[in-house]
């Protein structure tokens, strides 16, 4: 019923079966995972190790092909990465160590075509600016925090105004601190702009924080187990610490049953 | 049973700054002057060169050591006449020859190496099978090739640049973190663009190193091929004067050319190379 009202979705996975070798396997990392992203989602893929989260948004990045099924981005079939896909990875390392955050993320306007010149070097410092590094613009990556680098990162993201930003577990590395402040700034950001992100994470209290969909992923090999919407975010803490009670015993009702096999 | 145990809480008031004496000193003059590299160094160099000259003069014998004021002198007559200088001005334009074409070369076959396996495989064989090999193993064989001329030499220095050069670049580009070419790829580079813009930079500090061994490997070739054919279209070079000289039975003047040979290694590695470094790795910190 509700189909009717909805537009065409941005994002599109249909029965997407990812596999990938290794030196001895063939390892079948996702089970024809269906499910779409509407413009302005906060998208979250939730699951435990080894459900092939990662390797899901690697696909939808174009940087690895589908050995059945389809990701259409706005209609378009993904064979390869591109700008209107940005990456934001756990990984410290992301950031281009010779450049310094401001040509950070220049380089990535100008490498890709967007910007040239001073445009792309205002676009940068305004970017900056949201992720309130502008003191830091100067700096070279290896003098920032971990949280720092994140956020340069997120910028870089932002600056190039993808269709999609796809950020994989991009706070996970780092403490919980600094991760809870960041996942607050990550959600002002979008309440500024709404842009569409799809957010792999392993932690339920996360993605019922961040995402407005969640959906939950089974290991071994990922196969979608659930697509369902997070609660509001003003909502009482009671409605979300109970929607992560009901994520949790989901996720882990086969733990039991698979120890009780053993 | 630490339940039953009931400890108070404590919460204690700071001690104000007055009361910690020292926060920050500055330390005494001796203690800076020691912390300068250079100083300590140069304490070093003078030490030696002063061990020399006592031995020198102990020995009384210039045909088997002469002494380091011996030598100094002898230097400063090369340079003076100009001997010197232009010895090492036709030695260093012979290596930068053979360095750059070896540079080249050493491109052309990792960037080969990193977008195909073929390549891959073509690098790993060649440099395991002529890495170990001395340069100098090759000289009579490029004499007979080249002749007795400037492409013998290239044709050994190659020898000795090419292989380090390209093991620790290609070493560097593989270590280059699957994070990095995603970002690269992302920006939507690929082929040379990907591996001139993201794998050249990250791989920036291996690149590096190879070069400096490059160098030492390819200067000291050099040095050893002029000594065992020496002129080389009509120039002769550091090599050549040491080996003139000792048939002259001008020791000095063999101290004088080994010391030229020394002082450029050190003005290469100390400045040149340096330089580059603290303005590239260092820089980024990706070398401490």
């Amino acid at each position: 019923m509700l189909d009717h009202t909805l537009p065409p979705p941005l994002l599109d996975v249909r029965g997407v079966t990812l596999q990938y070798k290794t030196r001895e396997h063939l390892v079948t990392a996702t089970y024809r995972v269906d499910f779409s992203v509407q413009r302005s989602d906060r998208f979250v893929l939730l699951g435990p190790s080894g459900c092939g989260k990662s390797t899901l948004l690697k696909a939808v990045g174009g940087y690895i092909a589908p050995v059945e099924g389809e990701i259409h981005l706005k209609g378009t079939k993904i064979t390869r990465p591109g700008p209107d896909r940005m990456m934001v990875f756990q990984e410290f390392d992301q950031l281009l160590p010779w450049k310094t955050v401001r040509q950070n993320v220049m380089f990535a306007l100008e490498t890709s075509g967007k910007l040239r010149g001073k445009a792309a070097d205002d676009k940068a410092m305004q970017n900056i600016e949201k992720v309130h590094l502008t003191r830091f613009a100067d700096a070279y990556p290896h003098t920032l925090s971990g949280g720092m680098k994140q956020r340069v990162a997120i910028a870089r993201g932002m600056a190039m105004e993808p269709d999609i930003l796809l950020m994989d577990e991009p706070f996970a590395a780092l403490d919980a601190l600094t991760r809870q402040r960041m996942q607050d700034e990550l959600l002002a950001l979008w309440d500024e702009t709404k842009f569409t992100v799809l957010f792999v994470t392993h932690s339920i209290a996360e993605a019922v924080k961040i995402g407005n969909r969640i959906l939950l992923l089974s290991p071994h090999p990922g196969q979608v187990k659930a697509e369902m919407n997070s609660v509001a975010r003003d909502a009482d803490p009671a409605h979300a610490a109970a929607l992560e009670a009901r994520i949790h015993d989901m996720l882990f009702a086969d733990r039991v049953e698979e120890d009780e096999h053993v | 049973m630490s339940e039953d145990i009931s400890r108070p809480e404590i919460t204690r008031e700071l001690s104000s700054s007055e009361e910690f004496g020292v926060i920050q000193q500055k330390l005494t003059i001796f203690e800076q002057l020691f912390n300068q590299v250079w100083l300590r160094k140069v304490v070093i160099l003078i030490l030696i060169a002063a061990t020399w000259e006592l031995y020198g003069r102990h020995l009384d014998n210039q045909l088997l050591v002469p002494t380091f004021s011996d030598t100094v002198i002898a230097l400063w007559g090369g340079l003076k006449s100009g001997v010197l200088i232009d010895r090492a001005a036709t030695s260093i334009q012979v290596l930068l020859i053979g360095f750059g074409v070896g540079v080249a070369l050493a491109a052309l076959l990792t960037i080969l190496a990193i977008t195909t396996r073929v390549g891959t495989d073509f690098l790993e064989t060649v440099t395991a099978m002529f890495s170990p090999l001395p340069a100098i193993a090759l000289l009579p064989l490029a004499l007979i090739w080249f002749g007795l001329g400037i492409g013998s030499l290239v044709f050994v220095m190659v020898h000795s640049v090419l292989w380090p050069l390209a093991l620790n670049t290609h070493a560097g580009f593989r270590a280059v973190s699957p994070t990095l070419r995603m970002v690269g790829r992302n920006y939507g580079l690929s082929g040379l663009g990907l591996v001139l813009k993201i794998l050249i930079p990250a791989a920036f500090p291996s690149i590096l190193a190879g070069l400096k061994i490059g160098w030492a490997f390819a200067w000291r070739t050099l040095i050893a091929a002029e000594l065992v054919f020496g002129v080389a279209s009509g120039k002769g070079g550091l090599g050549w004067y040491i080996f003139e000289s000792k048939n002259q039975l001008d020791i000095p003047e063999v101290f004088a050319g080994l010391l030229t040979i020394i002082m450029i290694g050190l003005l290469v590695e100390n400045v040149i190379f340096r330089t580059i470094e603290n303005r590239t790795v260092r820089r980024w910190g990706m070398q401490h």
